[in-house]
């Protein structure tokens, strides 16, 4: 398969960025999206360019690294996957395909399509944690969970903190994520102690990081690789509201 | 030099000794804590768990990882699940079986003593896992659910879906976090080790590269623990994630610590099959799905002709034309043996012709059965994502064709000598999971390696580094401009010049894939004497090349991919030299290690335990000199060594 590939450039924070285009030959069809970008690489390397910049590491569509705003989405046309989890046959044969970097002002671009996502890990470390200390534990069996339960508690903490719910979002906002953690943690009883507290200091650390608001558009739903439901970001609501009668 | 591989094992019966240790161990009071640093490389499983405990212990402790967070580390991949002895389903487990399984998978080549500390505190890893919030699988009684894994009899398997890595991680990683906002841990994400530095003998402190700025930046400590995984990605094609790599492992064995058993690499038998050359990476699909899907090959060399041309689906040929392998061969294990054993059998059927993709390289896992016998929902639930995955990658349904697995490398249960506390040759220096040597032998089980990060993490170097600790908080803090600093800090920077100054024409990866091709080839499913020696001749080779047709683009104070690989693949030619030096030092088959020369009439492996009972220690003895070899005899004191047997 052959592709034009309209890239954004972009040398470093501070510098202005712009597209460029390459053309590509001879793509598998079952080449991933990943593997064509580093063929491309390659070619360009070859030809004395500067390599296209993108973070990745697992390939697996697990370690959220894969950033990649692709013909207008985010993971680009396929649903539910990861960037390296989206597959060269989804594209037709000769397509100009347009990649971008996560576009948000919470993920400031450090290199052409690598962007800084700190800003999760302090929402994180805001209170996305249970405050157990190692050694503190009692018989895991001692915390009975239904087995439904679990499996909702499960479906929130897939989340691989990739960043495409903020990228797909008209307002920039990090609900979706929040509540993945928040909720997650709220349905079992061990994370209920600290819920309450949990979910105010998750979502003011979100709005000091300058996300945006939820206006309930549910964009971030169908963009999520893992396809984490709006329902958890109503959990976070009640969540919150539960901390703020309690202020 | 020899002396320095005391092992530091403490005497007594096996089940009193992590007691006794523990009981020696000299402890550092809270007001010293405080004014003692640690570095920690590395966030998976066994650094996160590492940083945090030592955090919350009230140590100063520096933490980095090489992506831009901690939560990206390789553990997040791992699928299957973690093992603890926690006999939850009343099928005669125990501590001692799971040692005892443990020893076994390992073909007899792991220490006792670290084995049995491992079973120890695994139930512990539980508990604490659970507190953390991480929603294992449960029964509808609330009760945890358990699953049998590849080289056991018992299921003390703990899983969260498909997912047991990430979560496991996600809770390491939450504990970090904590951490980070009471401020006793420093988090430096974005950041590569490139030396470690040695004043006087000990440990105390690392130049790394600021990957954003690309600036050179020296930190001290009064310890300094390697958590930096493995080094499969020597082989270029493997299940580790992209940026796995060993440099960590080889500043530390170039500056004096003894790496181990470097020829124990794990080739898992359950990876999706490379599919053309313009790959990088392979994918694994979980060992758990061994628990309900049957391995086969057709019989009949025309059948393998037929699926080759895609005249016949898989689900055409009927069951008694079918040659379950495993089955047939290890019928008390069936396609639950080890990795290992699993691996091999599947290269004895495609070397025989019966390889059922048209690359002659993958056999069928099929879970036609499963499906009859436990309906949709169940199968769904227990493998649903892992499905979906493979559906993903390989445009072909599990639930209507078998999967087509090939094996790839995983794993490397080789790494950084350490003695019982963890701590390497080099005073000071720790190496924690897949980084160090200790538990696995020649072999790891499923669901082992998730249990052994968090058991040094959570549980044993937060303990050990006390006893070097206790002598050094009266010491002041580390002089990042001690003329060491300088000089390591000096080298580093030669050496990114060198890389820049080549200005070649070939890309760093295509001489990693070149690379890869010789370990595949020599260093691989089986090896032997010539070829090793062959591979050790042309890796010397490749690296001249890559010396003078390297091109590294860019500069070195940018965000710079290509010359993050190009240091990395310096140091896979290292990584793969010695491991064909200890593969070819090696001269038995036992676990992951086939030597051809060593093999029984029916082509099982053969163990060498009059002579080759002892852990492989190589001393770095400079740049392009053979290494030097120091044994560490192991002795079983516990239980009696056996043959391997899966068969009955």
């Amino acid at each position: 398969m052959n592709f034009n590939v309209k890239i954004w450039r972009q040398r470093n924070a501070k510098a202005k960025g712009h597209f460029e285009t390459y053309h590509i030959d001879d793509i598998e069809s079952d080449a991933s999206f990943l593997e064509m970008l580093d063929i491309l690489n390659e070619k360009l390397i070859r030809e004395g360019i500067d390599p296209v910049s993108f973070d990745h590491d697992c390939r697996e569509g697990i370690c959220g690294a894969c950033s990649l705003y692709i013909d207008g989405r985010a993971h680009g046309p396929d649903d539910h996957v990861t960037t390296c989890q989206l597959f060269m046959r989804h594209f037709k044969d000769g397509a100009t395909i347009t990649v971008e970097p996560w576009r948000s002002s919470a993920f400031p671009v450090i290199k052409d399509l690598v962007v800084d996502r700190r800003a999760f890990d302090k929402v994180l470390q805001a209170g996305g944690f249970i405050s157990v200390r190692t050694g503190s534990a009692q018989d895991a069996n001692n915390i009975l969970i239904g087995h439904d339960t679990a499996e909702e508690s499960m479906d929130a903490a897939a989340c691989i903190g990739c960043g495409a719910c903020v990228a797909t979002c008209k307002n920039g906002s990090a609900m979706l994520f929040v509540a993945a953690r928040v909720s997650s943690l709220a349905l079992l009883p061990q994370g209920k102690v600290e819920g309450a507290k949990r979910a105010r200091a998750m979502v003011r650390k979100m709005d000091e990081l300058g996300f945006g608001n939820c206006t309930n558009t549910r964009a971030c739903e169908l963009e999520c690789p893992k396809g984490i439901s709006v329902a958890h970001i109503a959990r976070l609501n009640r969540e919150y509201l539960k901390a703020k009668f309690s202020e | 030099m020899a002396d320095k591989l005391i092992s530091k094992i403490p005497d007594g019966p096996l089940s009193e000794k992590w007691t006794k240790r523990k009981s020696e161990i000299h402890l550092v009071s809270p007001n010293n804590k405080r004014k003692l640093e640690i570095i920690v490389v590395g966030t998976g499983l066994g650094g996160a768990s590492a940083a945090a405990s030592l955090g919350e212990l009230g140590y100063n402790v520096k933490v980095f990882c090489i992506s831009d967070s901690p939560r990206r580390a390789h553990s997040i991949a791992a699928q299957g699940g973690i093992n603890a002895a926690k006999n939850y389903q009343n099928d005669n487990d125990s501590i001692y079986r799971l040692f005892y399984d443990t020893i076994k998978g390992g073909d007899y080549r792991a220490r006792e003593a670290n084995v049995y500390r491992l079973a120890e505190v695994s139930a512990a890893i539980i508990d604490q896992c659970v507190a953390q919030g991480i929603p294992f699988a449960r029964e509808y009684g609330g009760y945890l659910a358990n699953r049998s894994f590849g080289g056991v009899q018992v299921s003390r398997t703990f899983y969260a879906r498909g997912q047991t890595g990430q979560q496991l991680l996600l809770g390491a990683y939450a504990s970090l976090n904590k951490e980070i906002a009471a401020g006793t841990v420093t988090s430096y994400p974005r950041h590569e080790m490139l030396d470690l530095v040695v004043i006087n003998g000990e440990a105390k402190g690392i130049i790394a590269r600021n990957l954003v700025t690309g600036q050179l930046e020296r930190f001290g400590a009064h310890a300094v623990v390697i958590a930096t995984g493995g080094y499969g990605n020597t082989y270029f094609l493997s299940t580790n994630a992209m940026n796995s790599n060993g440099s960590a492992a080889m500043q530390c064995y170039r500056k004096g610590a003894f790496f181990a058993n470097p020829c124990f690499a794990q080739i898992h038998p359950t990876c999706i099959p490379v599919h053309g050359d313009q790959q990088c990476k392979l994918t694994l699909m979980s060992e758990s799905l061994r628990n309900d899907g049957r391995i086969w090959v057709p019989k009949k060399l025309e059948d393998v002709e037929k699926l080759r041309k895609h005249q016949i689906k898989a689900s055409q040929i009927p069951e008694e034309d079918r040659d379950y392998y495993l089955e047939r061969r290890y019928p008390a294990f069936g396609n639950l043996v080890p990795r290992d054993v699993a691996s091999r059998a599947a290269k004895e059927r495609c070397d025989a012709g019966f390889g059922v993709n048209e690359t002659g390289k993958a056999v069928f896992l099929d879970f036609s059965d499963a499906i009859r016998r436990l309906g949709h929902q169940k199968v769904a639930e227990r493998y649903g994502n892992l499905f979906e995955m493979y559906e993903k990658i390989t445009a072909s349904s599990p639930w209507e064709e078998p999967m087509m697995i090939y094996p790839a490398i995983h794993y490397t249960m080789g790494g950084i000598w350490v003695d019982y506390d963890l701590q390497t040759t080099i005073p000071g220096l720790y190496a924690i999971g897949e980084a160090n040597f200790s538990d696995h032998g020649g072999n790891r089980l499923g669901a082992s390696a998730l249990m052994q990060g968090l058991a040094d993490g959570y549980f044993v170097i937060p303990v050990t580094i006390g006893d070097y600790l206790s002598h050094k908080f009266a010491e002041p803090k580390t002089d990042i401009n001690a003329p060491e600093f300088v000089a390591a800090e000096k080298a580093v920077q030669a050496r990114i010049d060198k890389l820049f100054a080549i200005n070649g024409t070939e890309t760093v990866d295509s001489i990693h894939k070149e690379l890869g091709h010789i370990m595949w080839d020599y260093v691989g499913m089986a090896r032997d004497e010539e070829g090793l020696k062959s591979a050790i001749a042309q890796i010397k080779a490749l690296r001249e090349r890559f010396y003078k047709e390297v091109k590294v683009p860019g500069t070195q104070f940018e965000f710079n991919q290509e010359l993050e690989k190009a240091l990395r693949l310096e140091d896979f030619f290292d990584i793969g030299e010695l491991m064909a030096y200890d593969a070819l030092n090696r001269r038995e088959s036992c676990g992951g290690h086939f030597r051809v020369e060593s093999q029984t009439e029916e082509g099982e492996a053969k163990r060498d335990d009059k002579n080759f009972m002892y852990v492989a220690a190589w001393e770095y003895k400079g740049e392009g000199k053979e290494p030097e070899l120091h044994k560490e005899e192991l002795k079983y004191e516990f239980i009696e060594v056996k043959t391997r047997n899966y068969k009955d």
